[in-house]
């Protein structure tokens, strides 16, 4: 038995992101690179350790290798600890068969002895495709005060918005009394952050539960919470006011990028009292040339810039040549755009090579047909050859040749 | 040979003194260089890239800041179970006091050498700035079948006192040494990188300590240049040795010329060092840089030209930062301007202040400064 911990975190890391398509075919999401330097799993991990959680369980399914071999032994987030740390726990073979991980709550329910092991008061169940921001310690204050069963950290989203969330009404206690589960028409704002503290023994009891349910989908939202909300238990919203975003599609992921750029997205980066942890890199640092004209953009180490680079993220070791131009657009690492390209409104998987005159994307003040515009994605090790183009909105995963179009 | 065979010793103060003005606060190896390092990072990592795994800093003055910067030794991936880094500061054992000349680390290094079970020692200082592939190095010394090899660079002699100009012959074995000869200021000159078998070593450190030989140059080599096969290895490609506050400033602002950077930090054997993660630089609409190399956490808003700036550095808007060196967390604040400045870290430039060196004479301002 390991020492007693009064709050451990469990993070759900096993998804596939089948919406980010060419961008996680390799790769778990929660390890796609993220805002030039870091990986998505990195904000939930740092948030753990700057609130003093220092044991995570990171549960994994598809696609593990990278992801595991991203989080090694934890010391770069200083989770390498001794009594704790970080573990990754992927499926395994029991003498009643194998399981794969059937949904979100089963994920936990076949961790139980994990869990265990630490006795824990309260475990933090989270999710490895967010970017925020937020001390769980103040949530779990919120959760002991209020001597809830279930607390859930919640966000008032844009009315227009509040439709693809899972939606909560509370009373003046902040007590949850209904959910709604994105509705058409909805009728709060109050948006569920995927963000939850649980009183162990209660969700152990229901984790239990719901697996004899047969009926149940094992899912969290769909079925643990709503069990325990029938069966009166105290559920609790915990309001939350900073940067959050869910980075599940291309879309939102190419923005919250971008959202790094803009000071008033209130996710600031430079904090040194909440520092987000990776893995660095041991490139030399970034230089930019006479020739390069660099604004309003996030460059890292090891970068070569030569063109003009705008409204961009550039991840580390990336060439942009004299004569080349890349605007509101996220370059991961390695990738390298040639003489005389343009890579616009474009996300570049790492290892892209753009040769030159090549184009890729398009603003959307020059598309005629406002639908037909969408971020563009080039999948990594990819080539584009020279004066090829590759149009808004392509998933683009293979070469293109020489003055190809796609 | 391999690596397996080979343990490091690394001086880090022997030339404190030709940087008075950085080593007020710290000692050679931690002087800030090249945007992200720390001078012992070159040998450090140039060690570990040919799978040394067992090295022994020698701490002499200020060595706080170089113990903060080596740590355990995990970015050299040097924290192990099994040999590791070993940092040896003076007063190591009684009988020992403070190193003084490197005969003195030597001495004081004793109970490390005698624990060393590696068949071959090198030493360097961490003054030079290269990237060492020690694997040439000893491929070369095994060729020559040489006694020692020492690492030399060629050109303009470096303004030490004790700069040691070899004269080669055809074969590369070193036939004359000279000590800061007057008559010369150009030539092979060695840069306190040397390579030889430990029990030579440990045998010329006895030998001298029975003699009361205190200078390791001109006792122990130049006495034994024709017992001994002493040859000279040329370094190839980019090698500069630290010898003054202009010389500092010099080869950082030889960082920006692309061969230069491209000869120093190889995919190879990349150059390791101590992670701070902080996030991307930022530059800000209106921010204009050019030819500048620059660490991650720096923060532009002004125009940076010709200059290297350190980890954490904030130019704010409207400022101008020409042919500077910016050490880490530097502020330049609002419409300041600095032109061939040196700064140490955590200097503030108050906004609209104007600092103005020379190419020649770069000004100095000390860590924490205020101006």
């Amino acid at each position: 038995m390991a020492r007693k911990k009064e709050c451990i975190a469990m993070l759900l890391a096993g998804g596939q992101g089948s919406r980010l398509g060419i961008l996680t075919r390799k790769v778990a999401k929660p390890a796609v690179p993220f805002g030039g330097k870091y990986r998505i799993i990195d904000f939930p991990l740092s948030n753990c350790v700057n609130s003093g959680i220092d044991t995570v369980g990171v549960l994994t399914q598809y696609q593990p290798l990278e992801l595991n071999d991203y989080i090694g032994n934890g010391s770069s987030w200083d989770l390498d600890r001794v009594g704790g740390g970080v573990h990754v726990l992927s499926p395994y073979q029991q003498i009643k068969g194998t399981e794969w991980y059937k949904g979100t709550a089963n994920a936990i329910y076949q961790n139980i002895n994990f869990i265990d092991r630490y006795s824990p008061e309260y475990v933090a169940i989270l999710s490895g495709d967010h970017i925020y921001k937020m001390d769980y310690s103040k949530m779990l204050d919120y959760h002991k005060a209020n001597d809830a069963a279930c607390t859930i950290a919640m966000l008032e989203v844009p009315w227009d918005e509040a439709s693809r969330f899972g939606l909560m009404f509370t009373d003046d206690d902040g007590r949850i009394t209904a959910f709604e589960e994105k509705p058409k028409v909805p009728k709060t704002n109050k948006a569920s952050m995927g963000v939850y503290i649980f009183t162990w023994s209660k969700l152990r009891k229901y984790l239990i539960e719901d697996e004899d349910n047969p009926n149940s989908s094992n899912d969290f939202g769909k079925d643990v919470i709503p069990a325990m909300h029938t069966a009166g238990e105290r559920l609790f919203a915990y309001p939350f006011d900073g940067y959050w975003k869910d980075v599940g599609t291309i879309d939102s992921l190419w923005e919250a990028n971008l959202d790094m750029l803009n000071p008033k997205a209130n996710l600031d980066l430079s904090d040194t009292s909440w520092k987000i942890y990776g893995n660095n890199s041991v490139h030399p640092p970034q230089y930019i040339a006479d020739t390069a004209k660099v604004e309003n953009s996030m460059i890292c180490a090891g970068c070569e810039i030569g063109g003009e680079v705008d409204y961009s993220v550039l991840f580390p070791d990336v060439t942009v040549e004299e004569g080349a131009v890349v605007k509101y657009s996220i370059v991961m690492p390695g990738s390298v755009i040639k003489r005389g390209a343009v890579v616009q409104y474009a996300m570049l998987a790492d290892n892209v090579t753009v040769e030159s005159g090549a184009k890729i994307g398009e603003s959307p003040e020059q598309m005629a047909d406002l639908d037909a515009w969408g971020v563009a994605v080039v999948g990594g090790g990819v080539m584009i050859g020279e004066h090829a183009s590759v149009a808004p909105k392509i998933m683009c995963d293979n070469d293109v040749a020489e003055g190809e179009a796609v | 040979m391999t690596g397996k065979d080979i343990a490091g010793i690394i001086y880090s103060s022997n030339y404190d003194s030709c940087l008075t003005e950085s080593t007020a606060v710290r000692t050679m190896g931690s002087v800030p260089f090249g945007g992200r390092y720390r001078l012992v990072d070159f040998m450090l990592s140039g060690m570990v890239n040919c799978g040394i795994s067992k090295v022994g800093v020698a701490l002499g003055n200020n060595y706080r800041s170089l113990m903060d910067h080596i740590g355990t030794g995990r970015p050299w991936d040097l924290s192990r179970k099994r040999d590791g880094i070993y940092l040896l500061p003076p007063y190591n054992f009684s009988g020992v006091g403070d190193y003084g000349s490197k005969m003195g680390v030597l001495k004081g290094l004793l109970d490390f050498l005698n624990h060393t079970q590696e068949e071959y020692i090198l030493m360097t200082d961490c003054n030079a700035v290269c990237n060492l592939d020690v694997e040439k190095l000893g491929a070369f010394h095994e060729a020559k079948g040489a006694d020692i090899t020492l690492a030399y660079a060629e050109g303009a002699l470096p303004q030490l006192s004790d700069v040691t100009v070899l004269t080669l012959d055809g074969d590369s074995r070193v036939t004359d040494m000279e000590i800061a000869p007057k008559n010369a200021d150009a030539g092979a000159y060695a840069v306190n990188i040397m390579f030889m078998k430990k029990s030579l070593l440990l045998r010329l450190i006895f030998d001298a300590s029975a003699h009361g030989q205190e200078d390791f140059e001109r006792d122990v080599l130049m006495k034994n240049l024709q017992k001994l096969g002493i040859y000279g290895y040329k370094i190839p490609g980019f090698c500069r040795v630290i010898d003054s506050l202009q010389g500092y400033y010099d080869i950082n602002m030889e960082l920006l010329d692309k061969d230069n950077r491209d000869a120093l930090f190889t995919d190879e054997r990349p150059v390791f060092t101590r992670v701070r993660d902080d996030m991307p630089t930022v530059y800000g609409i209106g921010s204009d840089v050019k030819n500048s190399l620059i660490a991650d956490g720096c923060i532009i808003d002004g125009v940076v030209v010709n200059s290297v700036l350190f980890r954490g550095v904030h130019v704010a808007k409207g400022a101008v930062v020409e042919n500077s060196i910016l050490m880490q967390e530097t502020f330049i604040g609002e419409d300041a301007a600095v032109n061939c400045v040196i700064t140490d870290k955590d200097v503030v430039i108050r906004p609209k202040k104007t600092i103005s060196g020379a190419e020649n004479y770069p000004v100095y301002i000390g860590k924490g400064k205020v101006i």
